[in-house]
């Protein structure tokens, strides 16, 4: 049996669609309305609110509680501030990255981590000898996403929310109901997650759809998200990467580096899992390149009118493998893409070998038109896709 | 005393996209506008506090995707927010499902559809595949300078030449589909296809947007195609909202243009262009100030550009004749209502997903035309039609929270009401939009906080299209292609040597289209469009 998360009775009431998608065991709504499309505009122009609920989060506590996460994650955590939250993955002892998630310092001695992998026996394995409690809360603690450049006027509507900079978490009360409010999210927008026991979840829900009306709130599902993630060029785990775990050649993992992850790596501090395999791939470099690469449109135009047809676009983000060549070679190969309907841009993550990951570098793409499969211009670019001022202001 | 390589008069869409692509291209553009803002008539404006109103054109359908593309325009903050649907109701006081709707979601509006006819809505998805080959068939023709087929000049042959290739590969099917469509009114061409009215009546419309001709005017047809060219993310027929309004189009033309060093002066009223021995010189600013430019673009539509800023003593008499009888005949106007509640819809009560689409009161075709009879006689129509849409569903920001923006055009008002235009009368034409709509949704009239009303004598006056015409001049067939806006002289150059035009009133018309002012730009730099 597939599970329902603490918002399901308010989002299954709202899901004319009736398109679900698994996540985690659980059911969550892929899209509510018949399309994701308004949805999707309505993280970009209005606000969008996603039950999140399915990450697994764990709480950790006591006096050894930010050496436990030091010793697992890659990022600083014994020098976060309390109330700040840090985006970092975690490694095997071969430096191969097994999940990515969150930590967020709630006071000097608690953290609480969110994973998108059950995580509880790699925190107690790594916990050995150390003063440090580890509690699974992922069914007690409900959580839900809002995002979008009216985000923050809604939650404004709801009562007193104290400043929050980005990647910043505060406890707070909202008409009565106590959350932490983190400015975080998977969009790359203006946006907030709350943090919420389960038992206060539908009261959050209705209070939020009541004012959010006002704004343009609605209700979004998988299906807008990972479009916004994308092109805030954001990866997702088993789509863009193998957990380590799961992995069943050394040539399905990735590294940190490979994952252009570089920055959340912090070699300096406390001895970590995998920091050696890292100090060494950090000194020669990583084989592999996390990028963003966009597929031009005049080729696509032209295939497309070659066998009479107006260009195809993808009407909602792929998760395939796609290869990419760089003439008779192949030079890596595409995890997800979208057509951007911001951006108006065809768009996608991808895996290069390193000499072919700087930006501007030209390659080409497959693609199949009208059954055939043909190859198109595509070229590196920077990620972000979309980096709009609002999401740090 | 500056010199530039082009002096572009207005900063409208077309005027900001010209120099965009003359920007990128090296050369030293200086943009002018008159008014304290760019846009033209692709504008936004904070017209109440709190309410911001896309005053004059409203959606965007028609900007070319290789503008979009090429000048950047989503880095320079254009965001495009679909249109999914359109709400057509029936009657006045109509009772609850007493409308047509058409949803962008296929089997939902097969559904809808077959309420009303269900032969119709087996026909629908034929007619959809015989617009879209129509629209691919003529999209090349509107990135090209139109070819004269008078003209032997190896040039025009050359252009004729590839026209004419492709057209040699249609199929004959589709030939006779193209050639019905650019004669046909569009009621004699919905009636070969549907027999509900409903349908027909909401999909002739969009024949009639622009235009002093009613759906039984021959040529109408085409303005259907021509709306049907709309186009976004591959999908044709595709309507949307700039987020922040109209105005944001030519906020990003602009900084694209920048972004590229061109120079744009607002408050730059330009009152005349100096011709110099059948050449045009210079500019010349309201106050004096005098701009030397190796050439001059006119965005302005033609009758200003020639009549006015030139002056009909430099044209050769032909031409000046040719521009004295371009029809305008504006018939077009806008209300924009700020509003405290959402209007409720009698056949469609509550505040659905049909608010977030378009309204249409176009409930028969024999009511666009009975509008249409009424301007015929330089009479507003009493019950006219009209195209409504509240942006704030989409984009919140244009109205304070839990309020809302409702932008009306209406058709018809003629430029040549008898009498004229004056302020009861420009009240009269509100009152009869809200009177109408009323009908429908009687909680308007409490609804509305403010109520700006514009005709086309303030079209004219506001933002100087001539006689309020909102494409530079009517959308007809014997003002199209390589007769726009004038036969020889539809490739944007002019009789007078140096002086451009890059306005709607050139080929291929308007819309927020911006290919005038493309095309122009590959014309001027002599590369081919």
């Amino acid at each position: 049996m597939l599970k329902t998360t603490p918002f399901h009775e308010r989002t299954s009431a709202l899901c004319e669609s009736h398109a679900w998608r698994r996540w985690a065991g659980y059911v969550v709504a892929s899209s509510y309305e018949l399309s994701h499309e308004r949805e999707y505009h309505c993280i970009r122009a209005a606000a969008a609110l996603f039950d999140v609920s399915p990450l697994y989060k764990y709480l950790i506590r006591g006096r050894d509680a930010a050496r436990l996460l030091d010793r697992v994650v890659t990022r600083d955590v014994a020098r976060s501030q309390v109330g700040q939250v840090l985006y970092t993955p975690w490694c095997d002892a071969a430096g191969k990255v097994l999940d990515d998630g969150t930590v967020a310092r709630l006071d000097e001695t608690s953290f609480r981590m969110t994973s998108a992998e059950p995580s509880l026996r790699w925190l107690e394995a790594n916990a050995l000898g150390l003063e440090v409690e580890v509690e699974d809360v992922s069914e007690a603690i409900a959580a839900l996403s809002i995002q979008g450049p009216q985000s923050l006027a809604v939650l404004k509507a709801l009562g007193d929310i104290p400043p929050l900079k980005y990647f910043r978490l505060a406890r707070t009360q909202l008409r009565g109901i106590s959350l932490d409010i983190s400015r975080t999210g998977y969009t790359g927008d203006l946006g907030f997650e709350l943090w919420i026991d389960r038992e206060q979840a539908l009261a959050l829900w209705d209070a939020l759809l009541e004012v959010g009306k006002n704004y343009g709130l609605q209700a979004a599902g998988m299906l807008a998200l990972d479009v916004a993630r994308i092109e805030a060029g954001l990866m997702l785990i088993d789509v863009d990467y193998v957990p380590a775990k799961k992995a069943l050649i050394e040539g399905q993992t990735s590294s940190p580096y490979e994952l252009d992850l570089a920055w959340a790596v912090n070699l300096e501090k406390a001895p970590f899992v995998g920091r050696r395999a890292l100090a060494s791939e950090k000194a020669r470099g990583p084989a592999w390149q996390l990028v963003g690469i966009e597929i031009e449109y005049p080729g696509l135009e032209r295939l497309y009118s070659e066998v009479g047809l107006a260009t195809r676009l993808p009407q909602a983000a792929w998760r395939t493998s796609v290869p990419i060549y760089s003439g008779a070679e192949q030079a890596g190969y595409a995890t997800s893409g979208a057509w951007s309907p911001l951006l108006k841009k065809y768009i996608a993550l991808a895996h290069l070998r390193s000499r072919w990951a700087k930006p501007g570098t030209e390659l080409d793409i497959e693609i199949t038109v009208e059954h055939r499969r043909k190859r198109t211009a595509a070229y590196v670019v920077q990620k972000p896709f979309f980096d709009p001022e609002r999401k740090k202001q | 005393m500056r010199r530039y390589d082009a002096a572009i008069v207005g900063g409208g869409h077309n005027g900001l996209v010209c120099a965009a692509y003359l920007a990128r291209a090296g050369k030293r553009v200086v943009v002018l506008e008159r008014r304290d803002r760019v846009g033209g008539a692709a504008m936004s404006e904070e017209v109440f506090p709190g309410f911001r109103f896309s005053v004059f054109s409203y959606v965007v359908s028609l900007l070319r995707p290789e503008i979009i593309r090429e000048l950047g325009l989503p880095r320079h903050g254009l965001h495009i927010l679909p249109l999914e649907s359109t709400l057509t109701p029936l009657h006045e006081g109509g009772k609850a499902g007493d409308y047509l709707a058409q949803w962008n979601d296929h089997d939902q509006n097969r559904r809808e559809l077959m309420r009303h006819s269900r032969r119709d809505a087996e026909a629908y998805d034929e007619f959809g595949v015989e617009l879209h080959q129509m629209a691919r068939l003529i999209k090349p023709i509107l990135a090209m300078a139109p070819p004269d087929p008078t003209s032997l000049h190896p040039r025009e042959l050359l252009d004729l030449g590839r026209l004419a290739r492709m057209f040699a590969n249609i199929e004959k099917k589709k030939f006779n589909a193209l050639w019905r469509l650019l004669t046909m009114s569009s009621a004699d061409y919905l009636d070969a296809w549907f027999e509900s009215t409903a349908l027909k009546a909401t999909k002739s419309a969009s024949g009639i947007i622009g235009t002093m001709l009613g759906p039984r005017s021959p040529g109408t047809a085409y303005v259907l195609l021509h709306h049907y060219m709309g186009e976004l993310d591959g999908v044709f027929r595709a309507w949307g909202f700039a987020k922040g309004g109209n105005g944001s189009v030519s906020e990003a033309i602009a900084a694209a243009a920048r972004s590229f060093g061109a120079e744009i002066r607002t408050s730059a009223p330009v009152q005349e262009i100096l011709v110099e021995r059948g050449r045009a010189k210079a500019v010349v600013l309201e106050g004096g100030e005098e701009l030397r430019a190796g050439i001059v673009v006119s965005g302005a539509d033609p009758r200003r550009t020639f009549l006015g800023l030139v002056g009909e003593k430099h044209l050769p008499g032909e031409f000046a004749e040719s521009i004295r009888k371009f029809k305008f005949r504006g018939a077009s106007a806008k209300v924009n209502l700020a509003l405290g509640e959402l209007p409720d819809f009698t056949c469609l009560p509550g505040r659905g997903p049909h608010l977030r689409g378009a309204i249409s009161i176009s409930p028969s075709i024999a009511y666009l035309e009975r509008a249409y009879d009424d301007a015929k006689y330089g009479e507003i129509s009493r019950r006219p039609y009209m195209d409504i849409v509240i942006p704030s569903m989409l984009d919140p920001a244009m109205a304070p929270p839990g309020k809302h923006v409702m932008s009306i055009f209406v058709q018809y008002a003629p430029y040549n009401l008898n009498g004229g235009w004056t302020d009861s009368r420009r009240e009269a034409l509100g009152d009869a939009v809200i009177d109408t709509l009323a009908g429908y949704a009687p909680n308007i009239k409490s609804a509305i906080l403010h109520r700006q009303v514009v005709t086309p004598a303030d079209i004219e006056r506001v933002v100087g299209l001539s006689e309020g015409n909102i494409f530079q001049g009517e959308l007809s067939l014997q003002q199209m292609f390589f007769l726009r806006p004038a036969p020889a002289w539809a490739r944007y150059r002019t009789p007078i040597s140096g002086l451009w035009q890059c306005g709607s009133g050139t080929h291929p018309g308007g819309g927020v289209m911006g290919a005038s002012g493309r095309n122009a730009a590959f014309a001027i730099l002599g590369g081919r469009a």
